[in-house]
């Protein structure tokens, strides 16, 4: 319940800010938010797995995103940034793809 | 620990299942009443919700344990580990939340250049110089052919030009065109004698000879006849003069095209137009005219035999 509070309150406070992303960050941003999606659907899993664990979420969170952001600003440095972040981007997406299938195992068990 | 296994029971509706079954059904009404309350899909929810004693107040608690200043003050050391790594929870997933609607908003307000990656730039400028060269091969292509189009139209122009400019002309000689430029009027005045159609004739003949370009004879009345080719003379009733079937009356006035200096010259000649009518007891007047108007028509003649060659 928290979570889901939390996770309004910064959709909230992002539309009422309207802050603009800075330009150092905007390559970086979109990939570490898929990243953290990933992470969210991740403990959502464990959670209904009961294998929820807040210190491995933290971590894994806080992980997935600094690990994104550096793949994807190595990538930029070697010059072949853009696919590197659409790589991060497709191995994310299968990822959530595995999550979001066995979330919906649990809950419909279907 | 106690709150731990309430919590499993509580909330995952998968597990309370299979050990349910085996206990028969004395076993299932148990988590029935506690199912419906802390069972809203939250994952993060029950686990606090069992800490409280207090059943009742559950809902209106809800929204205080969000903030984080009122979990130190009522649990213990061991919780405080647990709610730490919540309000972390809530900080990441409330940054989440956050950065998800800032990038939204930043992509859906700015499709174009701003969120663009650098090579993604130089791709879209490389395809624009593309798309220019072939724009501009287009450019080229297209004026070649609007040139070649001009020059066409430019020869159609000057072959209507030429061929219009053969028409005046025709028509100038052939009388159905009236006509003005520099040449003469030639007044015959009658003295004892009238004018004789040969006279006339004579006249004409002679400023055909100097150069006449375009003649008209006039009568004392007016009626005027173009001068052509196939005009014909002829000394009619009382004095008059029929040309080309028109009565005309004396006196005559031939006005006509062409160089006056020698045209003068040709009437005047010893033994010519003007010394026979003068012989006659006749007076010829010839005058200059600066632009002499040549307005009598003659009908087009129609052709019935005669075809061009080619």
């Amino acid at each position: 319940m928290i979570a889901v509070l939390a996770l309004l309150a910064g959709v909230v406070l992002g539309v009422w800010l309207d802050p603009s992303v800075p330009a150092a960050l905007q390559p970086y941003l979109p990939i570490a938010v898929v990243a953290a999606l990933d992470a969210v659907f991740g403990g959502v899993r464990a959670k209904l797995d009961r294998i929820f664990d807040d210190k491995q979420f933290v971590v894994s969170f806080i992980s997935n995103v600094l690990v994104a952001a550096l793949i994807v600003y190595l990538g930029d440095q070697l010059g072949v940034g853009g696919q590197l972040s659409t790589g991060v981007v497709v191995v994310l997406g299968v990822r959530i793809f595995g999550n979001v299938a066995a979330i919906r195992r649990h809950l419909f068990r279907a | 620990m106690s709150s731990e296994e309430q919590s499993e029971t509580g909330t995952g509706w998968p597990q309370p299942a299979p050990p349910g079954r085996p206990e028969g059904p004395g076993g299932q009404p148990d988590p029935r009443p506690d199912a419906p309350d802390p069972d809203e899909l939250s994952p993060l929810a029950p686990r606090e919700e069992p800490d409280r004693d207090g059943a009742g107040a559950e809902p209106a608690e809800d929204v205080t344990v969000g903030l984080p200043g009122d979990r130190p003050a009522w649990v213990g050391s061991v919780r405080s580990r647990l709610s730490t790594a919540s309000v972390m929870i809530a900080a990441l997933l409330a940054l989440l939340g956050f950065t998800l609607v800032v990038q939204l908003k930043t992509t859906s307000t700015d499709p174009t250049a701003g969120a663009t990656r650098q090579e993604d730039l130089v791709r879209i400028l490389s395809d624009l110089d593309a798309r220019e060269n072939r724009l501009r091969q287009d450019i080229s292509g297209l004026e070649d052919s609007q040139r070649q189009l001009r020059s066409g139209e430019q020869g159609r122009q000057a072959a209507l030009d030429e061929a219009t400019r053969r028409a005046d002309e025709l028509g100038i000689l052939a009388g159905t065109l009236p006509a003005t430029g520099p040449g003469l009027t030639v007044r015959f005045e009658a003295g004892a004698k009238t004018i004789s159609a040969s006279r006339v004739l004579d006249a004409v003949q002679e400023l055909r000879g100097a150069g006449a370009e375009a003649m008209q004879i006039s009568g004392g009345d007016r009626a005027t006849a173009r001068i052509i080719a196939s005009t014909y003379f002829l000394d009619g009733e009382n004095g008059s003069l029929v040309v080309d079937g028109r009565r005309l009356t004396a006196p005559y006035t031939i006005t006509v095209i062409g160089d006056p200096a020698t045209m003068r010259t040709a009437l005047n000649i010893p033994g010519g137009v003007v010394a026979s009518v003068q012989g006659d007891g006749g007076n010829v007047i010839v005058e200059d005219r600066e632009a002499a108007e040549v307005s009598a028509l003659h009908a087009p003649i129609k052709l019935e035999h005669a075809r061009p060659v080619s």
